[in-house]
């Protein structure tokens, strides 16, 4: 039976780790996901939890326990944002190329500089090639599901990658919003209790973890990481399935909003997604055919299902909380239109990058974006597809 | 009341706008509506102008981005009225509650031939009544209620009741204080 709640995104994260009860949480504060541990270590304190939290210096620290903590056969949390994930970038693919199913809170924000504490996705846009399962969430019951799936896909011996689950820093993790909790037991019993095969505290079995790999070896084992990655989205749908059942929420690779007959689809991720569909439905009740298509499962990329998705619209504008920087456009758009490419989707396609350090996106950003669609559609050409939202030389 | 009702806040960093956002979500939620309470953060620091938001709604709310065309907004400082565009975007169909001393002819001055309507509370006379110190958001949260009509003053006062007891539940002496201030808030708050 879910329970009626009220929480903000940073809240419910940690009410998740609460629930599922790891054996380590290694974390060091950054806004804006520092109430996470901080939340967290009063469960430790009152002994809600059995948790090991470790209080380190630094992220590359918090990761570094993680790691260990993994290693060793226990199951491993953390949380953090923009500059932490920064300074743990060295040990975020240590952690991936040892298939250590560890799960980390990202809650998003701009990776400085100059230095800005606000929401985009500068940060997991930096890792999305570190070998990290992504799941990104609208909101506040977004953030709090996904963590209660994120272990069974991240330890199922067809997977064993470390996972993400990303939400919009102060959008999300500061908003007290309504949401259905799971009750404890029931998220105990879906998690499930970590059998790791190897593991470095089993005596029966001594293991070396993290040697030299090289010429000989190295190919075939980031080989194995990409055919885990593979393997990932089959279990993401199998967990999802099974969360269906017994909470009635749906999860996929995506949300497909009002895309039956769309006409005009904008495809982004996190809580731009929720004023996405708001816009949709007052365009709807305009005649306007729109559509959202919201992604959730960022890595793996479900590039075939996103293209398939796509086939139909007349146009399609892909907007990213991060650029690229890279004179073409936002890591999400060139992810989209190359999914659309080796799958033969021929649709006008344009990119906005938007939000970037916090600037608010308001409905009527959305509402341009429509526009823009429609006046594509009508022309079958974009002019320029790589383009800014809400930046103020536009006005 | 409305399907949504859309409220911005604007206080001084330190006199608590953005608890009384949380307050007033919190109250809305346990009557059964659909809510969101966030603050706008910025380089906080006392005595700074703040912004903080509130969505009630009978249904999901899924928008997320500040509140541009607010129905009602609440002042928790005068002194703002000077400085900040406080009815920006406000709908002439909602309401703006203020809490000063300040004549009519000063406030509608201030707020810039605003159409709708305007009502004010001497909260700090309120607040040093009822609990001895300047807490000005108890008093414009029961304000922003009473004008909204989100929720009766009984509904209101009976859940307070309750968080009050749940949020001080370490020094449980200010909790009459706090009702004091609430009910005195409803009935004092006065159109101008």
């Amino acid at each position: 039976m879910s329970i009626r709640e009220r929480l903000s995104g940073n809240e419910a994260a940690a009410i998740a780790m609460k629930q599922i009860n790891p054996d380590v949480v290694a974390a060091f504060p950054i806004t804006p996901s520092t109430e996470i541990p901080q939340y967290f270590s009063t469960f430790v304190s009152n002994g809600a939890v059995d948790t090991e939290f470790v209080a380190v210096e630094s992220e590359h620290s918090a990761m570094s326990a993680c790691i260990g903590a993994e290693a060793a056969g226990g199951r491993a949390m953390t949380a953090t944002s923009a500059n932490g994930l920064s300074l743990m970038w060295e040990m975020i693919y240590i952690a991936s190329s040892l298939r250590l199913p560890i799960v980390m809170s990202l809650v998003n924000r701009a990776v400085s500089g100059p230095l800005n504490i606000h929401n985009d996705h500068s940060d997991a846009m930096g890792v999305r090639d570190a070998g990290w399962v992504m799941l990104f969430s609208e909101n506040n019951q977004e953030a709090y599901d996904n963590l209660l799936m994120a272990h069974r896909i991240a330890e199922n011996s067809n997977v064993r990658l470390p996972l993400m689950v990303c939400q919009d820093g102060f959008i999300t993790s500061h908003s007290i919003e309504n949401i259905e909790l799971e009750e404890d037991e029931f998220v105990k019993k879906f998690v499930g209790t970590y059998k790791p095969e190897h593991y470095l505290l089993n005596d029966k079995e001594p293991i070396a973890v993290g040697p030299l790999d090289l010429q000989a070896y190295l190919f075939e084992h980031k080989a194995q990481q990409a055919e885990a990655m593979k393997n990932a989205k089959k279990v993401i749908l199998e967990v999802a399935e099974e969360f269906e059942k017994a909470t009635g929420r749906k999860y996929s690779f995506f949300e497909e909003y009002r895309m039956e007959d769309a006409e005009y689809v904008i495809v982004c991720m996190n809580s731009t997604a929720g004023t996405a569909k708001y816009t949709a439905d007052l365009l709807r009740n305009k005649g306007v055919k729109a559509g959202v298509l919201k992604i959730r499962v960022f890595r793996p990329f479900p590039a075939e299902e996103i293209a398939k998705s796509l086939t139909k619209a007349k146009a399609v504008a892909v907007l990213d909380k991060a650029d690229g920087l890279n004179a073409v456009g936002g890591p999400l758009f060139t992810d989209v239109t190359s999914a659309m490419y080796v799958n033969d989707v021929k649709v006008p396609t344009v990119n906005y990058i938007y939000g970037i350090g916090g600037r608010d996106t308001k409905a009527d950003d959305i509402e341009k974006v429509y526009n823009d669609l429609a006046e594509i559609a009508k022309s079958g050409k974009v002019e320029n597809p790589y383009r800014y939202l809400g930046l103020r030389r536009d006005k | 009341m409305n399907d949504l009702i859309e409220i911005r806040w604007h206080g001084r960093g330190g006199q608590g706008a953005k608890t009384a956002s949380l307050l007033l979500a919190d109250a809305a939620f346990n009557t059964g509506k659909y809510i969101q309470g966030f603050p706008e953060y910025g380089p906080e620091r006392m005595g700074a102008p703040i912004t903080a938001y509130n969505r009630i709604s009978t249904k999901p709310i899924t928008v997320h981005s500040n509140i541009y065309e607010p129905d009602y907004v609440v002042v928790v400082d005068d002194t703002l009225l000077e400085s900040v565009d406080v009815t920006a975007g406000l709908k002439k169909t909602g309401a703006i509650v203020i809490n000063t001393t300040k004549d009519n002819e000063y406030l509608k001055k201030h707020l810039k031939g605003y159409e709708g309507e305007i009502y004010k509370i001497d909260a700090r006379k309120i607040s040093i009544e009822a609990l001895g110190k300047y807490f000005p958001n108890t008093p414009m949260l029961a304000a922003i209620v009473k004008v909204s009509k989100i929720m009766t003053d009984e509904e209101f006062l009976n859940d307070m009741q309750g968080s009050f007891k749940h949020k001080f539940a370490k020094k449980p002496e200010v909790i009459e204080g706090n009702m004091k201030a609430l009910e005195m808030a409803l009935k004092e708050v006065e159109k101008v």
